[in-house]
């Protein structure tokens, strides 16, 4: 059977038009992803501002185009489709969004951004099944529809915004859920409920998720498979418990040593973090490994070529790093 | 359960390291910032009391509006109608901010304290490069001043949070977003303030980026002497930056204590909430799920704040507002739970 969601060789190139004749901005470069449809699986990218984390997330729901490589739906190029199966595709695949205070009009009653989709997708036949529907939804997600459906945006909290978001993508039933930063603007005692809710409706619903975030410790927690982008490029890729436990790639390490640690005893590990400016890293390296300017254990060799995922332990763990190339090392 | 009910050596450690009684530069007492609403006042900081010595860094955590920023800005005088401060005092090297007005207040405003806002990557004017924005601001408090006096000064200022001098002339939009937060450092010390309020200097960053501002900011402390209020609720950072923590919980504080000791211990149950909903990179454990909401802060609540989200609520806490006690040295909860002692008491 085909997989739920499969990427290959993915490249997305901003800029570099007939009309700007500025340097491109390569955001995604050789991209490969897979989603099995069964069983469910939350699947995260984690990377910097600027690793194209949120182009993958708009290339997958459609908002803009690859530049070059495929991303094929259950057997069938998102390229290629025809305006229906791109309308069963826009109800299979739901996002929720970083900003869950931008993305309602504050104009309407909350219950507006439900009654939307069951009209758009002609869910219901009557006014009784709809409420039903919404209120199916909403407890899901640990809510009541009397006691939030009629109100305004600004009359909920940031938890209860992104919680509805939820209940509105579980709605439609679809097979996968891409998530931009869900949970980075809710405050730390509410995370844990919106993280819970993605853990049931993978265990009890069947919903796989592309869980996008620059939270390690989240991706720890809940994640199945992790990839970890740096510039558009995998860094690293594994089950999410192995990466995070036993990382192996320089830029992964670093990523893992910065994260602060609760415990005023233990302070910042790792080496001195170096960051340059983001201009000068884009185009400080032409070929080779876009890390390598702030690497600490580059070589020569990480100029020439652009190193290629080598595995570096069990379950598809592979890091794009020169460090783990086995060949190269028997020939030193 | 996380409250142990012995003393750890880390208690006596910390008084030596304690900079002297006397050396208070912030002195804030039952400050009160009430906003008007058409259905009555919304006690967005109510009662907050707490001091700040000179070089130490104080955290202030808690959820969405608690209270955090509104007590940020009341020190700052920056509180916009409808809200206004409603009683208390703010004292800051003896003189009380709450009661400054007009010139007296603007002097004050960035030469004795400064701000490094929310998002401070919007806070820079677009079509001013960064020497000039820095250059506004000295020259505005200290008149004229020579060019050459002035560039090495800011010139100065780059260097101590590490940014390279090409800074000088360059735009906001040249720079990334952790370099901005630095230039907004740089603006903040260049007039050489006793107090620096920075709130949420670090929530739009990723890791690595918000580990070289932390550390900017803390190298900026050990250099200049500064003190500073960091507003935040990244538990984790606040471990590595803070020097003593106040938690706040609709409008009050309810536990502020070294940050060692808080860490090691925690007496109120919003802060053991708050510990142990951090997510851990160490090992995996179920996720920590919390019920009920805040009450409306428009009605003045009879007992402790905490009473509708409590999992160890009594029947006292229905009655009576537990007062601040200090449980441990220096280490104060407001929370029926404990007797003087720190014992828990049920």
């Amino acid at each position: 059977m085909a997989p739920l969601l499969d990427i290959k060789k993915a490249t997305k190139i901003y800029g570099g038009g007939m009309l700007s004749a500025g340097p491109v901005t390569v955001a995604l470069q050789d991209y490969d992803l897979t989603i099995e449809e069964a069983p469910a699986t939350i699947t995260t990218i984690a990377g910097e501002s600027g690793s194209g984390k949120s182009t993958l997330a708009n290339l997958v729901l459609g908002f803009t185009d690859l530049t070059s490589g495929q991303i094929i739906y259950r057997g069938r190029d998102l390229a290629e489709m025809t305006a229906q199966e791109r309308m069963d595709y826009r109800r299979e695949v739901q996002a929720v969004f970083q900003d869950p205070y931008a993305v309602y009009n504050p104009f309407y009653r909350v219950k507006h951004v439900f009654d939307l989709i069951i009209r758009n997708f002609k869910m219901a036949s009557g006014k009784a099944e709809a409420r039903d529907m919404i209120e199916d939804a909403l407890n899901v997600v640990g809510m009541r529809g009397e006691e939030v459906l009629e109100k305004y945006p600004h009359q909920l909290s940031g938890g209860q915004r992104q919680r509805m978001m939820m209940a509105r993508a579980y709605m439609l039933k679809p097979k996968l859920i891409v998530a931009d930063e869900p949970v980075s603007m809710v405050d730390a005692s509410l995370r844990a409920m919106i993280l819970d809710i993605m853990l049931r409706l993978r265990d009890e619903e069947g919903m796989s998720f592309l869980y996008i975030t620059h939270d390690l410790s989240t991706a720890y927690q809940i994640g199945d498979h992790i990839y970890l982008l740096y510039q558009g490029s995998v860094a690293e890729s594994g089950e999410a418990a192995a990466v995070i436990e036993n990382p192996k790639h320089p830029y992964v390490q670093l990523l893992l040593d910065s994260i602060p640690v609760p415990d005023p005893s233990v302070k910042w590990g790792g080496d001195e973090a170096t960051t340059i400016d983001d201009e000068e890293m884009r185009v400080s390296v032409d070929s080779g490994c876009r890390f390598y300017p702030r690497c600490t254990q580059r070589m020569d060799r990480c100029l020439e070529a652009t190193p290629v995922p080598f595995p570096v332990g069990a379950n598809n763990h592979n890091a794009s790093c020169f460090l783990y190339d086995e060949e190269e090392k028997v020939l030193v | 359960m996380t409250a142990a009910t012995t003393i750890d050596p880390v208690d006596t450690a910390m008084v030596d390291r304690s900079p002297a009684e006397q050396d208070t530069i912030l002195d804030i007492r039952n400050l009160q910032v009430f906003y008007a609403t058409p259905t009555g006042d919304v006690r967005a900081v109510d009662n907050v009391s707490f001091k700040v010595q000179r070089g130490e860094i104080i955290g202030l955590v808690g959820e969405s509006g608690c209270g955090k920023t509104t007590t940020a800005m009341a020190i700052l005088r920056l509180v916009q109608p409808p809200g206004r401060i409603a009683g208390g005092e703010i004292n800051l090297d003896s003189v009380n901010l709450a009661d400054l007005e007009g010139d007296d207040l603007r002097e004050t405003r960035w030469t004795k304290l400064s701000l490094i806002p929310q998002g401070a990557m919007n806070s820079l004017n677009p079509v001013m490069r960064i020497s000039s924005q820095i250059k506004d601001t000295i020259r505005t408090h200290e008149g004229r001043i020579s060019n050459r006096e002035l560039k090495d000064r800011i010139l100065q200022l780059l260097q101590l949070v590490g940014l390279p001098s090409r800074v000088y002339d360059m735009y906001p939009h040249e720079l990334s977003g952790g370099m901005k937060q630095r230039a907004c450092i740089a603006m903040a010390i260049a007039l050489d303030p006793v107090l620096v309020i920075a709130d949420e200097p670090t929530s739009a960053l990723d890791v690595v980026v918000q580990r070289v501002v932390g550390e900017t900011l803390l190298d900026v402390k050990e250099r200049l002497g500064v003190s500073m209020i960091v507003i935040g609720h990244d538990m984790g950072l606040m471990a590595q930056l803070v020097d003593r923590l106040a938690v706040m919980y609709a409008g009050r504080i309810v536990e502020f204590a070294p940050v060692e000791s808080i860490f090691n211990e925690q007496f109120h149950p919003y802060t053991q909430l708050l510990i142990e909903s951090i997510p851990s990179i160490k090992e995996k454990k179920p996720l920590k799920l919390t019920e009920g909401l805040t009450h409306d802060l428009r009605t003045h609540m009879q007992g402790c704040i905490f009473q509708l989200r409590c999992p160890h609520v009594m029947d006292i806490c229905r009655e009576e507002n537990p007062p601040m006690r200090a449980l441990r040295s220096r280490h104060e909860t407001a929370c029926h739970l404990y007797d003087d002692d720190g014992v828990r008491l049920h």
